[in-house]
């Protein structure tokens, strides 16, 4: 899993049948002193997250876990919101 | 697996919820001479790893998911199974 912040939102009207009604979110990975590092990328929300917050995302095959339908096709999923900056203790 | 040296950890309330109980720990990757690399990563922790110690992070989630929930099938894509006591190089 790696932090990160929401900073916007997709909207896709057609799209896989069983991504229908996800959000999907702009994230851009942050380091540990929380400064952008890499490109962002897109995310399917699993946890009500939104512009802004700090989250964590989950990658790989296990993205699709949170699903029901786990054919759900992700492979970057936010499993977490970080409650504020200050809850991360470094 | 990856050798990284824990720095830290996060709170989440919102999380999915096969992370409840779990630590989240703030990871960074070191290299074999205790180097840190420019990647950071969270890990749930399954061994009792501390600030400071070196671990190492297993990266794959069906190994992740039973090493940190013990079961699998979690959104779960690092975890921490080892404290890393010493490393012998050539």
């Amino acid at each position: 899993m790696q932090l990160a912040r929401v900073i916007g939102t997709v909207v896709a009207t057609v799209k896989n049948e069983s991504l229908a009604a996800r959000k999907l979110l702009v994230v851009q990975t942050v380091d540990r002193n929380l400064q952008a590092s890499g490109k962002p990328m897109v995310a399917v929300d699993a946890v009500g997250a939104g512009i802004g917050e700090l989250v964590f995302w989950c990658r790989g095959k296990e993205a699709s876990f949170p699903f029901k339908r786990e054919d759900t096709p992700t492979d970057c999923t936010i499993v977490g919101i970080v409650d504020s900056e200050q809850h991360v203790t470094r | 697996m990856i050798l990284a040296r824990v720095v830290g950890n996060v709170v989440a309330t919102q999380k999915n919820h096969r992370y409840e109980n779990a630590r989240v720990m703030l990871c960074q990757q070191i290299t074999p001479e205790g180097d840190e690399t420019s990647y950071s990563v969270l890990a749930l922790d399954s061994v009792d790893a501390g600030v400071g110690d070196t671990v190492l992070i297993v990266q794959e989630g069906w190994s992740a998911s039973t090493a940190a929930t013990g079961q699998a099938g979690a959104a779960i894509d690092s975890a921490i199974v080892g404290v890393v006591d010493r490393i012998d190089l050539l």
